[in-house]
């Protein structure tokens, strides 16, 4: 029997168990929207490509499969690049499908024609430009597997469209044949788990460093014991957030930029800093030179080249999380450091988190905390990018992975709100709350009509301050106050627009009115924007001033 | 620090464009590059000349590893090995310098491949510093083209 392309496309997606796509159709994709016209594949028809891409990342995010999306030749191709930065950047699985020019008028500069391939190289995992419709059950199952092993990625294949519609033979799936993964080359594991076991023996200020990959390896499990076995206090970046219990008396909530000051204090102090996942960005570590001056580094990775890339590592070790973590708690006897927990403490009680209360307006951070409350601290957040996104980080704490949906690395406007969308197809049981900004917000405010189209009910709480706030905040600091550009003026009217598409609106001007709109939105079985109208100068701290050193930071009342 | 580097990498297109993109991405500099097929024409051999401290050999290294299409990688900085590099050069001649010129080629064990009266071009093989150091004594003469392939290299046999 043969099989066009696109029927391919359509049956190998269904074997890898795919139930959801996102996508938006055109001209060079049309075989494949025709079988999935019959197929049971669910497809969320999104209102721009950029908000597909994003709707899947934030599926694969909560889910831990791989997110699928899809778009057409040309300018469609295009639109999945930013998502596709977004992805790699934060090691996401996902696999993009774009259409192309058939492959006779390759090179033509035919309509609708781009050279993704070479566009998206330097943003992928890996890529693929399918010729010979032989190959493609081959590449769609290398996909897959790239995209999902190892440290995850996004993958892009591009089809032209007359691959879609030839019939092959060779349609059945076989054995995958890559060059192997280069993994841990020289390093004994063994040997190295038994020096990091001596290493957090001997230590007596040791710290917990862990981002995004802990969550990737679903190693909360083993991360929670070897924390508490060994008593050592648990900083995550905003990758990791979630990944250990963030009530945990041990938790010191993030570090770096916009840490904590305890985080940021105990890494300045600690002699032994176990990094798990995490790859020092420079919004972590600040100055590098000051940043763990006095710690031993054990860095635990499945990337062999983020060791020692920022950072020289004294111990490292190359593999999954949660297996090198299981084997080293089971080497370890239980510990206390009392001392070191009390100076921690102390510094907990006082330099908490703290923003100023008095007045009466509705601050940002109170927005955050009564989400908190109302939501039990169980809802899944989206967030923006900008002062939204670190207040969330900041305010909204998190006990469980795969809970946190945001931009990190990339640091995409327009990036929470149709990956909200995505997570909320991922995990429809779960509130699924966007904390946006009026700014990011309409980068992709196109995307409230696909949530009502697919009635996906996602809340969006818009911390509206009529800026691009974190850039004001810097402009404010750094710039003697010279807003440019960053005025927003006067803000559209957002409880018109979410009606305008279907949606429910609220907005909120007095404190007194925010828990219960928020309790009016998860009431609402409809998607819901809230429109807080916050006090539109209020800054994220404390804040480490780029370049300086992260136990320097900036805090309530500095820089005005 | 200079660093010759083998790379054995998947024979298929897009491979020589995804190992330029990363080393442009990541601001690694590349002074020569060659690349041929090995026996097994699947996979092809890239020998690539960079330089840099050992921190960054190190990401060079690290970073081509982990390119699905990548193979091996080996830092033949390491170990002994031998390399050589061919380069043809058509050098004004006229019946002055002629003979000084056949002279050059000479000494540099290099051959006469192409003869005009006006030119002479010669092809010549070896390491890096004996070809620039035939390059320099040729210069004078007036060098009107040039053409280098890039250095290959391999380990030695152990012994």
């Amino acid at each position: 029997m043969k099989k066009s392309g696109a029927k391919i496309f359509v049956d190998t997606l269904i074997e890898h168990g795919v139930d959801t796509i996102f996508g938006f159709p055109g001209g060079a994709v049309l075989p494949i929207y025709d079988q999935l016209y019959q197929s049971p594949v669910r497809h969320i028809l999104t209102r721009h490509e950029q908000g597909a891409i994003h709707a899947a990342d934030g599926y694969a995010r909560v889910t831990g499969k791989a997110g699928i999306c899809i778009a057409t030749s040309g300018p469609g191709a295009t639109n999945l690049v930013t998502g596709l930065a977004n992805a790699f950047m934060d090691s996401v699985p996902l696999i993009a499908f774009s259409g192309q020019v058939p492959t006779s008028m390759i090179g033509n500069d035919s309509f609708q024609e781009a050279d993704i391939y070479g566009i998206t190289i330097p943003v992928t995992k890996y890529n693929y430009l399918v010729k010979d419709v032989n190959n493609l059950r081959r590449v769609l199952d290398e996909a897959f597997h790239i995209a999902r092993t190892g440290r995850p990625g996004p993958v892009l294949i591009d089809i032209p469209k007359d691959v879609q519609i030839k019939e092959t033979e060779f349609w059945e799936g076989k054995e995958i044949d890559l060059p192997p993964n280069h993994r841990a080359d020289d390093l004994d594991i063994q040997k190295q788990i038994k020096r990091a076991a001596e290493a957090i023996r001997n230590a007596k200020r040791p710290v917990l460093y862990v981002g995004g990959g802990a969550i990737i390896s679903g190693a909360s499990e083993p991360l929670k014991k070897l924390a508490e076995k060994a008593s050592i206090p648990v900083t995550t970046t905003l990758m990791g957030k979630g990944s250990f219990p963030e009530t945990h008396p041990l938790s010191l909530g993030m570090l770096g930029m916009h840490g904590t000051k305890y985080a940021n204090y105990a890494v300045t102090e600690a002699d032994l800093l176990i990094a798990i996942g995490a790859r020092f960005d420079d919004r972590v570590t600040g100055d590098i030179k000051r940043f763990a001056p006095n710690a031993g580094i054990i860095h635990i990775d499945i990337d062999p080249a983020e060791i020692s890339k920022i950072i020289k590592v004294d111990i490292p070790m190359v593999g999954d999380a949660n297996d090198i973590l299981s084997a080293l708690c089971k080497m370890l006897e239980s510990k206390r450091h009392p001392e070191w927990l009390d100076k921690i403490a102390e510094w907990k009680r006082d330099y908490p988190l703290s923003y100023d209360k008095s007045g009466n307006e509705i601050k940002p951070q109170y927005v955050v905390e009564k989400i908190y409350e109302v939501t039990k601290g169980d809802a899944i957040i989206a967030t923006e990018v900008g002062q939204n996104q670190m207040w969330a980080a900041q305010y909204y704490l998190l006990d469980r992975p795969r809970s946190f949906v945001s931009s990190g690395g990339l640091g995409t406007m327009g990036f929470g709100f149709p990956a909200s969308i995505g997570a909320k197809v991922g995990c429809p049981d779960r509130v699924v709350f966007d904390i946006a900004g009026d700014g990011s917000f309409q980068m992709t405010i196109q995307e409230l009509a696909t949530a009502v189209q697919d009635g996906i009910n996602v809340k969006i709480a818009i911390l509206n301050n009529g800026y691009l706030g974190m850039v004001r905040q810097w402009q404010e600091i750094f710039f003697g106050r010279r807003y440019s550009s960053t005025c927003l003026g006067k803000s559209p009217d957002f409880v018109a627009i979410a009606k305008g598409y279907g949606a429910e609106g609220i907005r909120v001007t007095k404190p007194e009115d925010v828990e219960p709109a928020i309790k009016q939105a998860l009431q609402t079985d409809k998607p819901v924007v809230i429109d807080f109208c916050v006090s539109p100068e209020e800054n994220v701290f404390p804040m480490v001033p780029p370049g300086e050193a992260i136990d320097k930071m900036l805090d309530q009342g500095s820089g005005k | 620090m200079r660093h010759t580097i083998t790379v054995l990498v998947e024979n298929k297109f897009g491979v020589l464009a995804r190992i330029s993109s990363l080393f442009s991405a990541r601001g690694f500099n590349i002074e020569s590059l060659s690349v041929g097929e090995t026996i097994d024409p699947t996979i092809s051999r890239m020998t690539l000349v960079t330089s840099g401290d050992d921190q960054i050999i190190e990401q060079v290294i690290k970073q081509l590893r982990r390119l699905i299409d990548v193979i091996k990688v080996s830092d033949l900085s390491d170990m002994e090995y031998v390399e050589r590099e061919m380069v043809l050069l058509k050098v004004s001649a006229d019946s002055q310098n002629r003979a000084e010129i056949l002279r050059i080629c000479d000494i540099f064990r290099g051959k006469i491949i192409d003869v005009s009266p006006k030119t002479l071009t010669l092809e010549v093989t070896g390491v890096q510093d004996k070809i620039s150091a035939m390059i320099g004594l040729l210069k004078p003469m007036g060098i009107i083209e040039i053409a280098r392939t890039g250095k290959v290299a391999m380990s030695r046999a152990k012994k």
